[in-house]
């Protein structure tokens, strides 16, 4: 079930250019049901509007989540000024993540593309306890802006590709994924759109699920701000990202 | 003991205070976070006569103390909102208001026509305003004579009250609400949103991607203040107030500006949780100023 608390920030530092990882104490984290949820922040209580971060790691039994953010705007430059032992209003866990229960993966590849990355953390370490193995692609812009490739490695191998070369491969996450052929039966995929929709074209023919970003309204499913198509033919025609996603099935919208 | 219900043409209310239609879909989403019984009463997402996809994405952008969305009228269409929606909100005990928009004159009154039937429905709000739609919408609530002409018909077909709900994106407000008003119209809400853009520094575009979208919030809050204030003094109609409703000191702004209930919108987005908030809170901000009941309230700035 979704809440709404004032949340302890506990830690919060600088992990990658304009990247942060912030770890938040309450209640919340007990309602996790999947990786691949979000919380959905007010910043400021002047705000109209909520951010939806995506939840990159969580104990539940502690009560803690990790989010990692990257300053894209004035909101989430106002969030990197907050400090441990300040509190943030939030609302969530927000959404379906990826139903790795009901996924019958022995060999799981990870693809993920910038701030896309976060969410695929705390799946990684679940697929990893259910037996699975974990292959990961991450892409970032340059060598600054790359983060998690160490705590990835802990869980299996990772190839990182940046645009410029600066850092690991030169190019893009999909410049990889032929050498990986036959190496997965399942992929997770998190990033910008056009990433995701590269990504399952040159996976065509696996099982895949995708996790979208959009802007959002109200997180809850009520204001039809984030719909994206589904394919012609389907019965509702669209699916809301904040409620029936973030993460979907390859072929069940359209990217 | 303070009196928090009143009667309204078609709603007899048990408080002044209810969602804003289109920030509360058909209720199913709230209801996980409190009682929908508890509201004054729901006004639900506008239908049309058929399904509609409504715009491309981005459909919101945040504004300085608002907000803009063009979300294009996006529903089921009103037979699956008759089928599909409004069974689940005939278990609460609130009224729940339909919001009709359409096209053309014949599409909003097939879908009053269609929708008023409904046991569960106890009012229309017509919605003549809508600035994210290429067709109808604000193009009836622009122009006198076309909004006196979708009232009239309407409320032909209509088997319960309508309240027309009217556009601040015109000169003469008062003279959009006498029109209305003589045109049968049971009372009116008002303010639907005022017309915007924002742009994309970086992309030189505009964010949304509609372009133009409603500007929400408690930025027109003062321009709902003074619409509803101008036409308490010229219109004899029940008027739903909204636009940028926070707080209790707004709801009772917009009561003695001249509004008989509110309706909360993009507070909704902010915080779910604002219109349980707001009617728990209302009493005591009441006692504050001095009443103990509602309907002594309306229009208290005139006297």
């Amino acid at each position: 079930m979704m809440i709404r608390e004032e949340m302890e920030i506990i830690s919060h530092e600088r992990i990658a250019e304009d990247t942060y990882r912030m770890v938040l104490l309450g209640d919340l984290p007990a309602e996790i049901k999947q990786p691949g949820q979000f919380v959905h922040i007010l910043i400021d209580q002047s705000d109209s509007l909520r951010r939806p971060i995506s939840i990159a790691d969580a104990d539940p039994a502690k009560g803690t989540l990790t989010i990692l953010y990257k300053i894209l705007g004035k909101g989430t430059a106002a969030l990197s000024k907050m400090q441990s032992g300040d509190h943030l209003d939030v609302l969530g866990p927000g959404g379906n993540g990826f139903l790795i229960d009901s996924i019958s993966a022995e060999r799981a590849l990870l693809v993920g593309g910038g701030i896309g990355v976060p969410p695929l953390y705390y799946l990684a370490r679940q697929l990893k306890e259910k037996g699975i193995e974990v292959t990961t692609v991450l892409g970032f812009q340059h060598e600054a802006s790359v983060f998690f490739e160490e705590e990835f490695r802990e869980l299996g191998e990772v190839f990182v590709t940046t645009n410029d070369g600066s850092y690991g491969n030169k190019g893009f996450v999909t410049d990889i994924l032929p050498d990986l052929d036959g190496r997965f039966d399942t992929y997770f995929s998190c990033g910008p759109a056009v990433m995701l929709k590269a990504v399952s074209e040159k996976l065509d023919g696996y099982e895949g699920y995708l996790s979208i970003e959009e802007r959002l309204g109200c997180g809850v499913g009520a204001c039809f701000a984030c719909v994206v198509q589904a394919p012609e033919g389907d019965a509702k025609g669209y699916r809301k990202i904040c409620h029936d996603g973030p993460v979907f099935r390859t072929g069940e919208v359209i990217l | 003991m303070t009196k928090l219900n009143l009667s309204l043409p078609g709603l007899d209310l048990k408080n002044p205070i209810m969602p804003a239609s289109g920030c509360f879909g058909f209720g199913k989403e709230f209801s996980e976070f409190y009682d929908l019984s508890e509201l004054g009463a729901i006004i639900i997402k506008a239908a049309t006569g058929e399904t509609r996809y409504g715009n491309p994405t981005p459909r919101v952008a945040e504004t300085s103390a608002g907000m803009l969305n063009a979300i294009g009228l996006q529903n089921p269409g009103v037979d699956r909102i008759i089928s599909d929606e409004l069974p689940y909100l005939s278990n609460y005990d609130t009224p729940v208001i339909a919001n009709v928009a359409g096209s053309t004159v014949e599409e909003y009154v097939e879908v009053a026509e269609k929708i008023s039937q409904s046991s569960t429905i106890k009012a229309l709000e017509l919605n003549i305003s809508c600035p994210n739609v290429k067709e109808g919408g604000v193009q009836f609530g622009t122009d006198a004579a076309l909004a006196a002409e979708v009232t009239r018909q309407v409320k032909q077909a209509s088997e319960v009250p309508v309240y027309v709900k009217l556009s601040p994106n015109v000169t003469d407000i008062v003279g959009m609400a006498k029109a209305v008003e003589k045109a049968g119209a049971d009372g009116l809400s008002m303010i639907n949103t005022l017309t915007g853009m924002r742009l994309d520094l970086q992309r030189r575009k505009p964010i949304i991607a509609n372009q133009t979208g409603g500007l929400s919030g408690p930025a027109i809050k003062p321009i709902a203040i003074r619409m509803i204030y101008q036409v308490y003094q010229e219109v004899d109609l029940p008027i739903i107030g909204m636009g940028g409703i926070e707080t209790v000191d707004d709801i009772i702004e917009f009561l003695f500006a001249g509004a008989s209930a509110v309706a909360v919108g993009s507070a909704n987005f902010k915080n779910p949780f604002i219109c349980k908030e707001l009617i728990d809170q209302f009493p005591e901000a009441m006692e504050r100023y001095g009443f103990d009941q509602v309907e002594e309230m309306i229009g208290g700035a005139h006297r």
